[in-house]
């Protein structure tokens, strides 16, 4: 018994050394393991989200001349999938490529890529920002989603737009998926991307459609969409965070 | 030493210097150096300081390069830590500023973990908030206390303004830029000053605490915020004005460069100036001045 009470004190005595000599770094990393306090750290990003958007309002990110363009958009993440139902799909083309809205919707739509490029475009020279620090600039053309959502007609209840995608980017089976709220989903450069740098969007920048929401950062803008679905919530996906990075522990509102 | 008071305390020093042991021509009084709003704020300023500079080499090490602009010319950045096999095909730390390349194996570009293990690494895991990768959890620590940090700021300025700390305590007065020259001499003959003069903050102090409060903080608020693509709809003048996001970014770097340098001198001076006395000072508030005896004080000669 009085063994076990020293050692117990030997372990208690080691920890407050530990603790109080090894210093600040590894007490931080300590807390980093520690899912209560990541939570409470987490208490900044709604914070962030309401404070940035009264700040800011609908308006527009920044547009650049076509001068500004960069040599190369960096591709990042997926950059050439390889799951069966996109290969087949590439492999002519993107032919038989549809694009469906459903969901919370009064009228559930399938576009083509022809059909998509039917409808009202807009075209947008942006800066793309990755979450790792990096910028490039981009043409992007595409439709508003505003104006998908306006044909398919949101049912009451609607609050959330869930992005479901072709690649599978952590390799076990389970697809790439992104969330955002009717505020972003119908800002004017939210637009579902066709065409980059007046051209077809490349494989590894997200053919045949990328959804372009430019006042968020990188992983925030899903690639190879498939479906757009209209939700009462995102909790119902994936771990539940609403999107691929989120369930690693990224922040959901993606806007810093 | 300023011109104005030098009069009164400046014969007294040269005495004190010429005998250390005496101790008989100077009485040492306790007085209130800070007040308790100010104690708690600097203590908490430096916890956020400790943890967004931790954490902010945790996010610089996601992409651990630097470039000038709006967007990332990739193959210029202005300041890099990579990893390149060196002649002996093991793998080095190359860090580039500009076209200048330096060997820093061991710290920046390739560096040990606390296994044991060399790996690529921008910052050593030593300098990074979590200390293995993770650019999720160093944006959470970032973020939670940048915000700690700002309204921790705000309440400073208020409370400043308020209770004329700033104005009594920091504020240049016409005989502080006067007594700039002197005060260089001071500082470079290691002298330390007495009586009141002890309990004011020199020329060369307030300059370098204004320049932090004024100047560093407010830019590394605003090339922070101005890195968020939401927030580019109200700062992109000022993204503009700085030379582009990617500018922002790199001035953020410098701005906590600047920021580790200030509190390396500063707690370099703590030290100088005697680190139990100005420690105490900033916890209790109670300060050990050296007053000149009044009155008949050498008679004892």
């Amino acid at each position: 018994m009085s063994d076990g009470f020293a050692a117990s004190r030997r372990r208690l005595l080691r920890a407050a050394i530990a603790g109080t000599g090894v210093g600040l770094l590894s007490g931080c990393d300590a807390l980093s393991g520690s899912a209560r306090f990541v939570d409470l750290l987490g208490m900044a990003e709604p914070l962030s989200q309401r404070v940035q958007r009264a700040l800011t309002g609908n308006r527009l990110a920044a547009e650049y001349p076509e001068s500004m363009i960069s040599p190369l958009f960096r591709p990042n993440g997926s950059i050439d999938p390889q799951t069966p139902e996109y290969l087949a799909l590439k492999a002519d083309g993107f032919r038989d490529y549809r694009l469906q809205v459903a969901g919370l919707v009064e009228r559930p739509l399938e576009f083509s890529l022809d059909a998509l490029r039917m409808l009202p475009t807009r075209t947008q020279v942006t800066r793309h920002d990755c979450v790792e620090g990096w910028s490039v600039i981009g043409k992007w053309s595409g439709v508003p989603l505003a104006h998908l959502l306006d044909l398919a007609r949101l049912r009451p209840g609607a609050r959330h737009v869930v992005f479901h995608c072709f690649d599978d980017l952590s390799g076990d089976g389970s697809r790439y998926y992104e969330s955002v709220d009717l505020v972003d989903a119908c800002h004017p450069q939210t637009i579902v991307a066709h065409s980059l740098n007046g051209s077809p969007v490349p494989v590894a920048n997200g053919a045949p459609v990328r959804v372009r929401i430019e006042r968020k950062l990188g992983y925030k803008q899903p690639k190879y969409v498939r479906l757009i679905e209209v939700v009462d919530s995102y909790g119902g996906f994936g771990a539940v965070h609403g999107g691929y990075w989120e369930d690693q522990g990224y922040d959901w509102y993606g806007g810093i | 030493m300023s011109s104005a008071s030098s009069s009164t305390v400046a014969p007294v020093l040269a005495p004190a210097a010429a005998m250390p042991a005496s101790g008989m021509r100077f009485e040492w009084r306790t007085v209130l150096r800070h007040r308790l709003p100010l104690r708690v704020m600097h203590w908490i300023n430096l916890l956020c300081m400790l943890v967004l500079v931790g954490s902010g080499l945790q996010i610089f090490n996601a992409h651990p390069a630097l470039y000038w602009g709006q967007a990332s010319n990739f193959d210029a950045p202005v300041f890099a830590t990579n990893a390149a096999p060196g002649p002996d095909g093991k793998t080095r730390g190359v860090t580039t500023v500009g076209s200048h390349r330096f060997d820093t194996t061991g710290v920046l570009g390739v560096s040990a973990r606390a296994d044991g293990m060399r790996v690529k690494r921008g910052f050593p895991e030593w300098a990074t908030i979590p200390g293995p990768r993770s650019l999720a959890l160093g944006r959470r620590w970032h973020f939670f206390f940048a915000w700690l940090w700002v309204v921790n700021g705000a309440c400073y300025l208020s409370w400043s303004l308020a209770s004329r700390h700033l104005s009594r305590d920091l504020a240049m007065q016409s005989r502080d830029w006067r007594a700039i020259p002197a005060s260089i001499v001071e500082h470079l003959r290691f002298r330390h000053p007495v009586g009141d003069e002890a309990t004011r903050y020199n020329p060369l102090q307030k300059l370098a605490y204004l320049a932090v409060i004024f100047v560093l903080a407010p830019l590394a608020l605003l090339t922070g915020l101005s890195m968020s693509p939401q927030m580019d709809g109200v700062l992109g003048g000022w993204l503009q004005l700085v030379g582009g996001r990617q500018s922002a970014r790199a001035i953020h770097f410098v701005v906590m460069s600047l920021f580790v340098l200030f509190t390396l001198v500063h707690v370099l001076m703590v030290v100088y100036a005697g680190p139990i006395n100005e420690m105490r000072s900033m916890i209790s508030g109670r300060f050990r001045v050296r007053y000149p005896r009044t009155g008949n004080g050498g008679s004892d000669e």
